[in-house]
Parts: structure tokens; C-alpha cells; sequence
């Protein structure tokens, strides 16, 4: 099932709002893309790759600590932390390095939050031999010191940005004007479900990979669809990633977990499909988080990568048409819930992927017993273990200290 | 069309001159300083004034102009602020130059199209510039600008094809905003070498007054474009004379490009 309504619209939601400047190279990268998705050779290449070097499949496993405590549905983990560079980002930066090739394009630049996209672009670009540079906001260069020197390791250039909020927002829109001064010969690789039209497809379409392979996972483990799928919610390449292939099926319900940072009230989250008004950011119409003077606001979460002011235009098509639920979690939520799946199930989950499984136990008791739920464990917690040893660590369980 | 911006081009072709267009952003340093900005700019010989609305996001602007909007969001600078604070002042002392206000969509989406379209044409705005809106994107909202009587001013861009560039000329309100440079704006030492035809090629198709935008910052670019372009937008360079050496070193910098522009 598609949900694109017209070329690069979903409902109200998409379109390409950017300097005339980069039309015709969004149009340039729309055909090619066409093309490249129209030859088989493409698409064996993409999937050879994932299989040799990002280790998919990824696996489904069964979390049997959190089914028992939680006291309701199965629950199911998704594994994208085990994705080669520790995250789902991998999918799209090697679906995109592949398709600039095929482009005959000379470099990459990419943004970055957190710095897993940033990792995964530089990752992708050192497999194939693509020199990259990364825009990185000052502040998230100078909290995520370990990405940072990944990219580095990783022949990339890391270029902090000193603009507006020196956070994410601020790294995509020097990362246009970058590509704008230099499109002809090079790929800007966006990493969310996000920006100018066909980005959100493109990205889309190689983070399904995630749901594909989870529809045949489940029908394997458990026989049937799972009843429910949780993902976080950032720009949102992860949760449209594993819920699309599931928009058709009606007995799955699709949930979607922002971050409400401090609190819904506190002014201060990244709540922009349950507080964000319709709006223009970075190329599409989406919603996002704005005054009453059409200025964008600065979003806070915990997790760098759930840090961001706006949404893909798919997911606010899919939250507007009620498709798909909306809930948020807070940063004392979600580092509990850290916590929780890393005393259960033995996994150091990343601080956005947190967010998800902070409200998998009321939708575990809300599905009930005998019910399937598949949380999608979008990266893994390395990252973030600055962040959140910063808060002190609870005594370890079972074993005197 | 509102017929401001035309009769603006015809005065200054009739005096032998290409026109210049000058934006400043309005609040930097605060609305009403601004304003005496503005009026200096036409002091300097400003045809047609670009009275810049900041945004949180400027995706199209170099380092001069995002500090500018940081500066005025700083000072409270709104739309709704400068249609009611600075553009009726400016119009008071100027009432022979056409004021345009250049700005991101996402700001008049805020306001509202239709609203914005009243308000602007009751305040005396001629035109828009909204430099994320390509000709896709535009059409509802350039239909509800038309009927107001506001032009949106579309632009044409280094990398746009031929075809492309001809069919925007072609249906254009206003004048043709020609960027110069693929790039964002702010001073270049050197233009494109084939700038003048493409400047050629949009104004043999385009039935209003083409300019070029983008990079200009000297009398010496202004007078080698002239030569293919009816005028010539210089923004950067007034915003850092405005911003480092006040409203007379702004107007001092258009009275300079002004004589680059004489025939």
C-alpha cells in the first residue's frame, strides 16, 4: 500500500520547498532513482551489500524477562542495534552511496545529531571510496565526542555548525546551503524520512527493508503479523521503516513514541506530530514546532537523535489520518526504561529507542495475553553512555555491592 | 500585477540608469532603526527596496544575512510587526519606491496567504520574494497574491535548464530574480563567467525587467551586468555597512553601485 497521493505528497504533507537552485537536482536524483529501482542489478547490489557487510537480516528476538513482568502480550524485539555501526542508519547511507555512484556523483556531505547518521554515511563512504563531510551541530560535536571520533577514524570530515541552536536542525540547513553551492557534483545523503521530495521516499523505501524483513520473521516465530509495532519517533526513518509494509494490514496497529523531553507542558520536547502545528522546515510540509510567528522552536530530548524540531511528511500524513497512534515518553521515562531492558534482556538500548520501550508495558497490558507486540530496537546505547552514567547509576541487582 | 515595480524600472531607464534593488532586514538592529535603514537606502538611490522578514531557518542565506535575522528575532521582529511598524513608515517617507518583502514560506504560511496578501497590499507592499518556493510549490498561493494585487517575484537559478528558465521568465510577476551564483547569498570577488547569458537567455524571454542577485557587492560588478540585465539586487554588502557603519555607510554603498548602474 502507498500512501503517496500525488508525486511526492502524502495527504497534505511533502512537496519540495527549496531555493530554485536545488529543483533541478532533486529532480536529477527523483529520475535516478526511478531508474535505479527499475533495474534489477540495483536493487541485487543494495541487498548483497546489506547481507555481506550491514549483517542482515537483523533479528527478531523474544524478550521473555520483559513479556513475563510487563504481564500482557508477547513482546518482540526487532534488532537494528545489531546492524553493522550499532543502528538502522546503515540502511539508507548504503542505499544512497550506491545510488550517488550510480550517479556519477564525486562526494558526500550528510547532517547529523546524534552522530549515528553521520557514522553510517562515513561508513558507507569509506566502503566505497567516497570522500564525505558531516555537518554536525557544536553542541551535539562536543556531547557525542565518541561518533565524532568514529567519523574521524572513518576518513571523514566533521564540520561543527555554529549557527542557531548548534543542534541537528541547525546541521541540516548548513548542510543545504553547502549542497546548494556544490550540487552538481555531489550527494547530499539526508538521514531522516524528512526534507525536500523524493528524500522521504527514498529514505523510506531503503529503511523497509526493516519491516519486510520483520513480516517474515514473525509469520516464522509466531505464525501470524504481530498485533502491534512500536517505534520512536525522531524525523522518523525508523518507525516508517518498519511500519510501512504494515500500513495495508488493518489488525496491526502502528505506534509512534516522541520524545516529550520534560514534559508535554514543560515547553521543552520533541513533540511535533502531538503538539506540532503545519508548517515548512527543511523542504517539506510536515508539522512542526513553531510560535504563532511561523519561527521554528528548539526541540529537547535526551537522545540527540529524537532532538528536532520537525517530522517526515509520511508519518504526519499517517498520524493526521489516525493510521497510526502517537505517544510520548519523557527523558526520566526513558532512562528508566534504559535501564529496565538492560537488567531483562541483556541489551544496552540507545536513548532514542528508549523511548519506545518506555510505553511497552501499558500497550503490552492494553493488547493483553496471547497478543504479539514488536518493538522496534531502532540502535544500540553505546553512544549515549556519557549522557546517562552523567545521572549516576542504581546498584547493581542480585549481587551485594 | 501591481504596476509599481514597472513604473519603478521605466524611471530609472528613462534616467539612463539600470535599477538597483536594496534589501536590508527589517528590525536589525530593532524595527525602528530599520526603518531609517531603509530610508537611507533610498536616499542612496535605491529603485526598489527588499524589505527582508527574518526566519528562524534561512536556508537560502550566507553568514552575513543569518546574523542579521538572529539579530532581528533578537530585537522582536514579526511579520505582522513589520507590516504594521516598518513598512507604513518607510512608505510615509518614501511613497515613490516599491517596497517587496522577501521572507520564507513558512512565515507567510503562519500569517495565513490571504491574509498576508490583504494586509501587505493595504500597507503598501508591491511584491514577495519567498526564495523556498519554487514554481511547483507556488501556485495557490501566487493566485491569492494575484488577486490581491501583490506580485510574487519568481527566481531563476544557475542550474535551472533552459527550457525551465524560459517558462518561469515567461509567466512572471514583477521581475525576474536571476541568482547569479549557485550558492547562497552573500559578496563573491568574481561572477560566473556565463552569468551574461544567462541573463540573455531569461530576458528575451521574460516581459518584465530582469535582475541579477546574489554575490553583487561593487559599482564594478553592477556596471559589467548592466549591460545584460535591467538591474541588480545587493543585499550582503548593505547589511554589513548597515550593521558595522549605520544607515549612512548603506546609503553611501547604493549611491557607489548606483554609479556603476548609469549608462
Amino acid at each position: 500500500m502507498n500512501t503517496e497521493t500525488a508525486a511526492g505528497r502524502f495527504g497534505r504533507f511533502g512537496g519540495r520547498y527549496v531555493p530554485e537552485t536545488l529543483v533541478p537536482a532533486l529532480m536529477e536524483l527523483e529520475e535516478a532513482y526511478a531508474a535505479a529501482r527499475a533495474d534489477p542489478t540495483f536493487d541485487a547490489e543494495v541487498a548483497r551489500v546489506l547481507r555481506e557487510f550491514v549483517g542482515r537480516p537483523t533479528t527478531l528476538t523474544p524478550a521473555r524477562r520483559l513479556t513475563e513482568a510487563w504481564g500482557g502480550a508477547h513482546v518482540w524485539l526487532k534488532r537494528e542495534d545489531l546492524a553493522h555501526t550499532g543502528a538502522h542508519k546503515i540502511n539508507n547511507t548504503v542505499g544512497q552511496v550506491l545510488l550517488a555512484l550510480r550517479m556519477g556523483k564525486k562526494r558526500i556531505i550528510a547532517e547529523t545529531g546524534a552522530g549515528q547518521h553521520g557514522v553510517a554515511t562515513a561508513t558507507a563512504c569509506a566502503l566505497f571510496g567516497l570522500p564525505c563531510e558531516v555537518y554536525m551541530g557544536a553542541l551535539d560535536v562536543e556531547r557525542q565526542a565518541l561518533n565524532v571520533f568514529r567519523m574521524r577514524a572513518l576518513g571523514a570530515v566533521v564540520r561543527p555548525v555554529e549557527s542557531g541552536s548548534r543542534t541537528l536542525k541547525d546541521a541540516m540547513n548548513e548542510a543545504m546551503r553547502t549542497w546548494v553551492s556544490q550540487v552538481s557534483d555531489t550527494h547530499y545523503v539526508i538521514g531522516s524520512a524528512a526534507g525536500p521530495h523524493p528524500y522521504p521516499t527514498v529514505v523510506r523505501d531503503f529503511q523497509a527493508i526493516i519491516g519486510k524483513e520483520l513480516r517474515t520473521q514473525a509469520q516464522a516465530a509466531f505464525g501470524k503479523l504481530p498485533d502491534a509495532i512500536v517505534a520512536c519517533v525522531g524525523g522518523g526513518s525508523n518507525a516508517i521503516g518498519v511500519l510501512h509494509p504494515f500500513i495495508g494490514d488493518a489488525s496491526v496497529r502502528l505506534i509512534g513514541v516522541e520524545a516529550g523531553g520534560h514534559g508535554l507542558d514543560s515547553g521543552q520536547h520533541g513533540a511535533s506530530l502531538t503538539l506540532g502545528s503545519e508548517g515548512v522546515l527543511h523542504g517539506s510540509r510536515s508539522l512542526v514546532l513553531q510560535d504563532g510567528d511561523g519561527q521554528i522552536q528548539e526541540a529537547h530530548s535526551i537522545s540527540a537523535g529524537l532532538d528536532y524540531p520537525g517530522v517526515g511528511p509520511e508519518l504526519a500524513h499517517l498520524a493526521k489520518t489516525g493510521r497510526m497512534e502517537v505517544r510520548t515518553a519523557t527523558d526520566d521515562e526513558a532512562l528508566a526504561a534504559f535501564y529496565e531492558v538492560a537488567r531483562m534482556e541483556g541489551i544496552l538500548p540507545a536513548l532514542e529507542t528508549s523511548h519506545a520501550f518506555a510505553r511497552g508495558r501499558e500497550l503490552a497490558r492494553e493488547l493483553g495475553v496471547g497478543r504479539y507486540l514488536v518493538i522496534n530496537c531502532s540502535g544500540r546505547g553505546d553512544k549515549d553512555v556519557a549522557t546517562i552514567s552523567a545521572r549516576g547509576v542504581p546498584p547493581a541487582v542480585g549481587v551485594k555491592a | 500585477m501591481s504596476g509599481d515595480i514597472a513604473k519603478a524600472f521605466a524611471r530609472a531607464k528613462a534616467r539612463g540608469e539600470g535599477a538597483l534593488v536594496a534589501y536590508a532586514m527589517a528590525g536589525d538592529p530593532d524595527l525602528a532603526r530599520s526603518v531609517d535603514v531603509f530610508t537611507a537606502l533610498v536616499e542612496g538611490g535605491a529603485d526598489i527596496v527588499e524589505v527582508g522578514v527574518a526566519f528562524s531557518d534561512p536556508i537560502a542565506d550566507g553568514p552575513v544575512i543569518q546574523g542579521a535575522s538572529e539579530r532581528a528575532l533578537k530585537a522582536g521582529s514579526t511579520l505582522k510587526r513589520v507590516l504594521e511598524e516598518v513598512v507604513p513608515e518607510v512608505r510615509r517617507r518614501c511613497p515613490e519606491t516599491p517596497l517587496v518583502i522577501m521572507t520564507y514560506v513558512n512565515v507567510i504560511m503562519a500569517m495565513g496567504e490571504e491574509r498576508f496578501a490583504k494586509l501587505a497590499r493595504e500597507r503598501g507592499v508591491s511584491g514577495a520574494i519567498l526564495p523556498d518556493l519554487p514554481p511547483e510549490e507556488s501556485g495557490s498561493l501566487r493566485a491569492t497574491f494575484d488577486a490581491a494585487g501583490v506580485d510574487l517575484i519568481p527566481l531563476c537559478a544557475p542550474t535551472t535548464p533552459r527550457a525551465r528558465a524560459e517558462a518561469i521568465a515567461k509567466d512572471a510577476r514583477g521581475f525576474v530574480y536571476c541568482v547569479s551564483v549557485a550558492g547562497v547569498t552573500g559578496m563573491r570577488a568574481e561572477l560566473p563567467p556565463d552569468l551574461s547569458q544567462r541573463l540573455d537567455l531569461v530576458r528575451n524571454a521574460s516581459p518584465v525587467p530582469v535582475v541579477a542577485g546574489f554575490g553583487i557587492s561593487s559599482a564594478d560588478q553592477a556596471r559589467t551586468l548592466s549591460a545584460h540585465a535591467d538591474g541588480v539586487v545587493v543585499g550582503s554588502a548593505i547589511v554589513r555597512a548597515a550593521h558595522a557603519d549605520g544607515p549612512q555607510a548603506a546609503k553611501a554603498l547604493c549611491a557607489e553601485i548606483k554609479r556603476g548602474l548609469k549608462r
